[in-house]
């Protein structure tokens, strides 16, 4: 059995007269997803831009052991599947970390998904990843659970991740040939031998297929992250993709491979770099003809707390759980009441997205011409609005303009240009550090920009933009992109024919 | 006959659950065998368990003290530039 989620464009009903889905606001990693996948995801932090905003998640450091070796992991740290590597996790016995996620999830109600990661493979830690989600589906129903794995023990996994809250699973498929793969995994461990060179990397594959297959079949809803490896996997990833997708997972992230020297890794040990911003985006782009892309992955530590973006981990070291009081059924109800706010006010927010799609779409039969694309970076500290100076941001979303309306492409990190208001001591070389991270974009929104950064980021090509702070992103977006198109600055381009029902 | 755990393991837990005569244990600063219990698999596997799972070069050395896993065998990371 299948999920009805192999055709997701298929499977989408036209609305309000736009033929692709892709005019107005277009927000895709959600909106085109079918209805009862939306309504298991929504409010699940990883999987959109919005949600993350008001939802958080936790990882705990349960599962240290590992079957396999990418190339791109050293593992004296954590996995580098979900986390950067170079970081080390305090480690959990089960019982220590349903204790933290209990504490955590009673003091930020926010907490809706706890995920374990690693440090190594959770699945091949069955016992302790198990206990965990046991204790905790007892103990805390109202969190989601989530684990990711690099696929090798799946199919025999299978049948117990089915008995509990699972979520979903994530799988990390770099590749489905095994002359690829034999570039990414050195080796295996495969019925008690260790497994090197091809026949490893076509046994993990044949493993990955299999459980995403099982787990559909029972019907888990599956994510699939790759790492784009430029060189290695890069061009085969869009394979990857069609394949993934064609077996029913809901939803494919390709992250960045991050290699330096000092991870100690294969790769960052033999000069094997990582994709461009540009690189990136491009085969995002070209992935997503065929998959909902996940495009604001923050690729968080396995043992990060709190909204995606920020880590309040340091507030829940193990000796200050320890001494926490928590009682839970009480805390319970007190998240219920957060949850039900917040997601009346996400849901209204879809609404009035959904009512402006229309009227766009309207407009849009007006217009008979398309202005060439635009991306634009945003400093925002949460809530879909502009309200980051641009020199106390730490990382920058990246938006395209079209004549099809705004769509978020993803997010850029940086050093903030100034850590504080008085002492930018290091400024110059951080700033040229933005204004790399910035290439290809056309003009920057912020909510203040200071004066210094002004010239620079102007001789980049990079418009400063101050005036929009408050407003709700994609609407200045819109505005700015309309404002460029006054002035001339979108050369344009007789469409064919909008294609309008 | 034995195997000896050193100081470069990372207490990953991954050898731990495979050895069949329960002669790995959980220790400070790290994991250690037991070598009155360790028998090298034989009888059980052909390869011993914990030295084809541990992912850490050097971490495992064999009766004589030489590394199961010599350094570059499991991350092919070739050794000139381990060393740098
Ligand atoms: S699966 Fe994760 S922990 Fe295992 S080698 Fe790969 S990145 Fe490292
Ligand atoms: S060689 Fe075999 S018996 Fe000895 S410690 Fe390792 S797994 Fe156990
Ligand atoms: S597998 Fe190696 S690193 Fe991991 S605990 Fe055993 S000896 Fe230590």
């Amino acid at each position: 059995m299948q999920l009805p989620v192999i055709n997701i464009a298929a499977a989408e009903p036209k609305k309000g007269g736009c033929s692709a889905g892709s005019c107005g606001s277009t927000d895709k990693q959600m909106d085109h997803l079918p209805e009862h996948i939306r309504q298991k995801v929504f409010n699940h932090p990883c999987y959109s831009e919005e949600a993350h905003h008001y939802f958080a998640r936790m990882h705990v450091a349960v599962a240290p052991a590992c079957n396999i070796q990418c190339n791109y992991c050293n593992r004296k740290y954590d996995c580098a599947n979900e986390s950067r590597p170079g970081v080390v996790s305090e480690l959990h016995h089960p019982v220590q970390a349903v204790k933290k996620v209990l504490a955590v999830a009673a003091t930020i109600p926010q907490m809706t998904v706890l995920g374990i990661a690693g440090p190594g493979d959770p699945l091949a830690n069955p016992e302790r990843t198990f206990e965990t989600f046991r204790m905790l589906s007892e103990q805390a129903p109202d969190i989601k659970l989530c684990v990711s794995t690099n696929g090798l023990s799946l199919p025999e996994e299978v049948e117990q991740l089915s008995q509990y809250n699972i979520d979903h699973v994530t799988i990390t498929i770099n590749c489905v040939d095994p002359d690829v793969g034999a570039q990414i995994y050195p080796w295996i461990f495969w019925k008690n031998k260790r497994i090197k060179g091809r026949e490893a990397a076509e046994i993990l594959i044949a493993q990955q297929q299999k459980g995403l297959e099982m787990l559909v079949a029972k019907g888990i809803l599956v994510k699939v992250n790759s790492v784009m490896i430029p060189g290695v996997n890069d061009k085969h990833l869009e394979e990857v993709s069609k394949i993934v997708k064609g077996k029913g997972a809901f939803l494919h992230n390709v992250m960045p491979l991050i290699s330096e020297a000092e991870h100690g890794t294969f790769y960052g040990l033999t000069g094997q770099r990582g994709p461009t911003n540009e690189e990136l985006q491009a085969l995002q782009d070209a992935c997503e003809g065929d998959m909902n892309m996940m495009r604001h992955c923050r690729q968080c530590r396995a043992d990060a707390v709190g909204l995606l973006g920020e880590d309040r981990g340091s507030e829940f070291t193990m000796d200050k759980v320890e001494q926490m009081e928590i009682n839970y059924p009480e805390a319970m109800k007190m998240r219920a009441e957060v949850h039900a706010a917040i997601n009346e006010e996400l849901e209204s927010k879809r609404l009035a997205k959904e009512a402006k799609v229309q009227v766009v779409n309207i407009q849009g039969l007006k217009k008979k011409e398309t202005t060439r694309p635009v991306l634009m970076a945003v400093a925002t500290k949460g809530g879909g609005i502009i309200n980051e100076h641009f020199g106390h941001a730490g990382e920058f979303l990246i938006y395209e303009a079209s004549s099809d309306g705004v769509r978020f492409i993803g997010h850029r990190k940086t050093t903030p240009y100034c850590e504080g208001d008085i002492s930018c001591g290091d400024g110059e070389s951080v700033l040229d550090k933005t204004l790399k991270v910035l290439a290809g974009c056309e003009a920057v929104l912020c909510s203040k920009v200071g004066y210094e950064p002004w010239g620079p980021l102007e001789a980049a090509g990079i418009q400063p933009n101050g005036e929009h702070a408050m407003e709700p992103i994609e609407d200045a977006v819109l505005k700015v992109y309309e404002e460029m198109r006054v002035a001339g600055k979108l050369e344009t381009t007789v469409d064919e024919q909008q294609k309008v029902a | 006959m034995a195997l000896e755990i050193i100081e470069l393991c990372t207490n990953c837990w991954a050898c731990e659950p495979l050895c069949p005569s329960k002669a790995i244990y959980e220790a400070k600063p790290h994991f250690l065998i037991d070598a009155d219990k360790c028998n090298e698999c034989s009888g059980d596997f052909e390869d011993s368990q914990c030295a084809s799972i541990c992912p850490i070069e050097g971490a495992i050395l064999n009766e004589d003290g030489v590394p199961m896993n010599p350094p570059g065998s499991l991350t092919n990371i070739p050794l000139q530039k381990l060393a740098a």
